[in-house]
């Protein structure tokens, strides 16, 4: 018999250690379907290492892939910490990317210099009205905000593929459903040239950062981890719960318009429906297994952009699938929520066994 | 062991049983007998290991050490297998909870046989059942009409379900965890004959309790528990009141003392609220508690208070009528609230009144965080909060590692202490203190009893909502009594009869009640 007892106090070196744990045990449990693949497990792994480390390029890819990543993932830890369940991030990213080629691709007369930073913010206001929607759903009607999130980004992803082969559509595409190309000047600067890697990864640091000071050194922060904590303590206190749950729901949406940005203005220079691999998805998992801490979040994105990356590498080299991506990030979730539950809970087997030690 | 019932062998017998938590030592090497038809009193303050003991007891959890024998059928002490429930009651143990263990959506027969049958059961053991209920109602007196579903029925109904359930398995021993917590004074008087003539047919009923005064009066043998040890296994004629609570608290326990202060001008006045919120419905209510008085509301939960202090701290509007606080209306706003000059000390101090997960500092300066005291151009002041915070801990005498201690960790009365130094020192006009030191040990109660009585020294008009009459006899200038909404006119405190509030609480008319 299995049983689990509350720990009286959890220390810090343990909720340090769980992410990373359960990061290692994710990567040994996926060996398994390496092995049935017929693959050397070691050999998947240095291959997959190599992919995401061994050269400038393969960094500056693993870098590339992390900048989304980290505004996701900052998009799900600043609204979980808060207790708002936003599970939109894809669509609010495709929001944000179709926002950003409509201001971007050229239609607009404007003075030198500030369709950039349109750009950058149409994105992002797309986002945030994308999750604006729900969250007024969830305060006003009690709506869940799961579900209304997650069935959102099928609609948004409809709409988009409505768009690319409407109104947006680029009459130069040779019929493919894309959108016309961002024009230079709405262009985010490469960081190295010749190189993927984009400035939009400087913009996802930035805001990890802000982030950071925001939650742990400002009264919104104060007020945002109180309502998510306890609301109706929250609430008794004098807090306005319900403003900054709109608050918090606003900034989610906005970081994960911003990956959309990114993506098309940084990366792919225009907007197709197949932009984002699940960026919005691996941002829960990034999230999670930074613990919800925005600078965790960076770590936690450079660890998976580095599984996607890998896999991509390795899958090209030895023949397995890169679905074993997706099963090392979905692992990597599972692990860290059994992890969680071991940081809080002590187990102990044997029940009628009395002589255990404490 | 100089009982005596001595002669009479023991029908369960706890030996060394040890349990830590941890660093913490739950239960300390307790050796305790249990005899036929005898009514104990296990008595201690929270967290003196009661419950984690009678939890060994049911197999909920498994000691460390020590062992846990019950008689079998010829009376012979033989090991219970531990961290089983379903041996405990195989073997005879009956426990109801405090929080009563019944589905609301099933009757109260139904309850009673849920895991005694197998499933699809045909219904000619349905019969027998019920014959045999029957048999045990008519013995112990416990009355439960066994077909109306559990939600319909009142608290005391209920735990009579949870009673005859244990007696329907042949229990042997009965343990009672805070028996009488939700329950009126008339009702706990009827369960506490009806433990007596229980005992009286050979059970061994076991009751957990932190009141004195039913202690004393319904048991037989107290055994009282002080940081994990027995400290205390004695026959209860004797014992006192004062012994006892010294013995409790391991130290000597002054009693309140309420000085004879001066009146000032109604502060707070409601006139004509009422509300529409099902059960907890305020009807026609008004009140009005002038400066340097307590005005206790007394009544049984659920008949509307937490609804009036929901009101007066500001969470919700009324549906018609107003209040008032020094001549101005009251808005519906926390903040406002507090920034008129009240203080509020909710019910559920840890659902409204700490964030768990945040830290003492934190928790202390909640209400104000926005207040520039506390932050600068939406940057927060960490070294004022830390200041404020270690001089609370000092001035309140809060028990814990330090200002950046999780709240969650500290103990109820530490925990209703950060409450009380957060909303106490601003000098608040009027305070409304909802059940406050309901569930804390008699250390804390006491601080909580002294500060509302400094607080009353200093003018404040108090709103005392409780459910325990010793507190409201020892506190109140006036009291009045709620029952379904309505409120009794409030009566000098000296004017009153304990027995009469009592039954004004079960919803008697005054009249009715002399």
């Amino acid at each position: 018999m299995i049983r689990f007892e509350p720990r009286q106090s959890v220390s810090p070196v343990r909720i340090a250690a769980a992410p990373i744990i359960a990061a290692v045990l994710a990567l040994a449990i996926a060996a398994i379907p390496i092995w049935a693949a017929g693959a050397s497990v070691f050999n998947a792994y240095l291959l997959m290492y190599k992919g995401a480390l061994g050269s400038t390029f393969a960094v500056s890819e693993l870098l590339a892939r992390a900048t989304p990543l980290i505004l996701t993932g900052l998009a799900a830890a600043i609204a979980f910490r808060a207790k708002l369940w936003n599970i939109g991030a894809e669509g609010q990213l495709y929001a944000g990317a179709l926002a950003a080629v409509a201001v971007g691709s050229g239609h607009l007369a404007l003075p030198p210099g500030t369709l950039l930073p349109l750009v950058i913010i149409a994105g992002a206001a797309a986002g945030a009205l994308m999750m604006l929607v729900p969250t007024l759903l969830r305060v006003r009607l009690g709506a869940d905000e799961v579900v209304t999130t997650l069935l959102l980004n099928f609609v948004i992803l409809l709409f988009v593929q409505m768009m690319l082969e409407g109104p947006m559509k680029d009459p130069l595409g040779m019929g493919w459903p894309q959108s016309e190309p961002i024009v230079d000047a709405a262009v985010l600067p490469k960081l190295v040239e010749r190189m993927r890697v984009h400035s939009g990864l400087v913009v996802a640091l930035v805001l990890a950062i802000a982030a950071h000071i925001v939650l742990k050194r400002t009264v919104w922060g104060f007020e945002i981890r109180a309502v998510g904590e306890n609301p109706a303590a929250a609430r008794h206190a004098g807090i306005p719960v319900t403003a900054t749950i709109v608050r918090v729901g606003l900034i989610s949406g906005a970081f994960a318009g911003l990956a959309g940005v990114g993506e098309v203005a940084g990366l792919k220079g225009y907007l197709t429906a197949d932009l984002s691999p699940g960026f919005g998805y691996a941002g829960i998992v990034v999230a999670m297994l930074a613990g919800l801490s925005p600078l965790g979040v960076v770590l936690a994105a450079l660890f998976i952009a580095g599984i996607f990356v890998g896999a991509d590498s390795m899958s090209r080299a030895i023949g397995v699938s890169n679905y074993l991506a997706d099963l090392i990030v979905a692992l990597s979730l599972l692990c860290v929520l059994v992890s969680g539950l071991f940081v809080r809970f002590r187990m102990r087997v044997g029940g009628s066994a009395s002589a255990e030690k404490p | 062991m100089s009982e005596p019932s001595a002669e009479v062998p023991a029908v369960l017998s706890l030996s060394g049983i040890t349990k830590r938590f941890g660093d913490l030592v739950a239960n300390q090497t307790i050796d305790l007998d249990f005899f036929p038809g005898e009514v104990v009193a296990l008595l201690g303050e929270n967290g003196a290991g009661k419950t984690t003991l009678m939890n060994i007891l049911f197999g909920h959890y498994v000691a460390d050490e020590g062992s846990v024998r019950i008689a079998d059928h010829e009376g012979k002490l033989v090991p219970l297998e531990q961290g089983s429930p379903n041996a405990a009651l195989k073997a005879g143990i009956g426990m109801v909870h405090q929080h009563f263990t019944l589905a609301e959506n099933l009757t109260g027969l139904e309850n009673i046989l849920l895991g005694t049958q197998t499933l699809f059961s045909p219904g000619w053991q349905r019969g027998r059942a019920r014959r045999k209920l029957a048999e045990v109602m008519k013995q112990s007196g416990l009355e439960v009409d066994l077909d109306c579903r559990v939600s319909r029925l009142t608290v005391g109904e209920k735990q009579r379900v949870e009673i005859l359930k244990a007696l329907y398995r042949d229990a042997r021993v009965l343990v009672l965890d805070e028996p009488t917590a939700v329950l009126t004074p008339q009702e706990s008087e009827s369960l506490f004959r009806t433990l007596r003539a229980l005992a009286a047919n050979g059970l061994s009923v076991v009751f957990i309790s932190h009141k004195m005064a039913e202690v004393l009066s319904a048991s037989d043998r107290i055994a009282v528990l002080r940081g994990g040890q027995l400290v205390a296994d004695l026959p209860t004629r004797v014992c006192d009141r004062h012994m006892l609570a010294d013995i409790m608290v391991g130290r000597h326990i002054e009693p309140d003392e309420r000085l004879p202060s001066k009146e000032g001008a109604p502060l707070l006045i409601l006139k004509d609220i009422s509300t529409d919120d099902g059960r907890n419905a305020l009807h026609d209510l008004s009140l009005s508690v002038r400066g340097g008085e307590i005005l206790g509301i007394a009544g049984i939960s659920g008949n509307g208070q937490a609804t009036l202090a929901r009101l007066i701290s500001g969470l919700e509007p009324p549906k018609s009528g107003t209040i008032e606080i020094d001549g101005k209306r009251l808005p519906a706003d926390p903040r406002k609230v507090m920034a008129a000059g009240i203080a509020r000390i909710p019910e559920d101090r840890h659902r409204d009144g700490i964030v768990g997960a945040m830290t003492v500092a934190e928790n202390l300066a909640i209400e104000a965080i926005r207040s520039p005291a506390f932050q600068r151009l939406g940057f927060l002041k960490f070294s004022a909060m830390a200041s404020r915070a270690t001089e609370a801990i000092e001035a309140y005498d809060i028990r814990c590692p330090g200002p950046d201690a999780t709240a969650r960790l500290l103990s109820g009365g530490n925990i209703q202490k950060i409450v009380l130094a957060r909303t106490l020192d601003g000098d608040p006009k009027v305070v409304i203190a909802a059940q406050p030191a309901r569930g804390l040990d008699i250390g804390a109660a006491e601080d909580v009893h002294q500060r509302l009585l400094a607080a009353r020294a200093r003018g404040a008009a108090i709103l005392l909502i409780s459910e325990d009459l010793d507190e409201l006899f020892a506190l109140s200038d006036r009291i009045a009594v709620i029952h379904r909404g309505r409120l009794s006119e409030p009566q000098q405190t000296e004017a009153l009869d304990r027995a009469a509030v009592g039954l004004m609480m079960a919803g008697h008319a005054p009249g009715e009640a002399a």
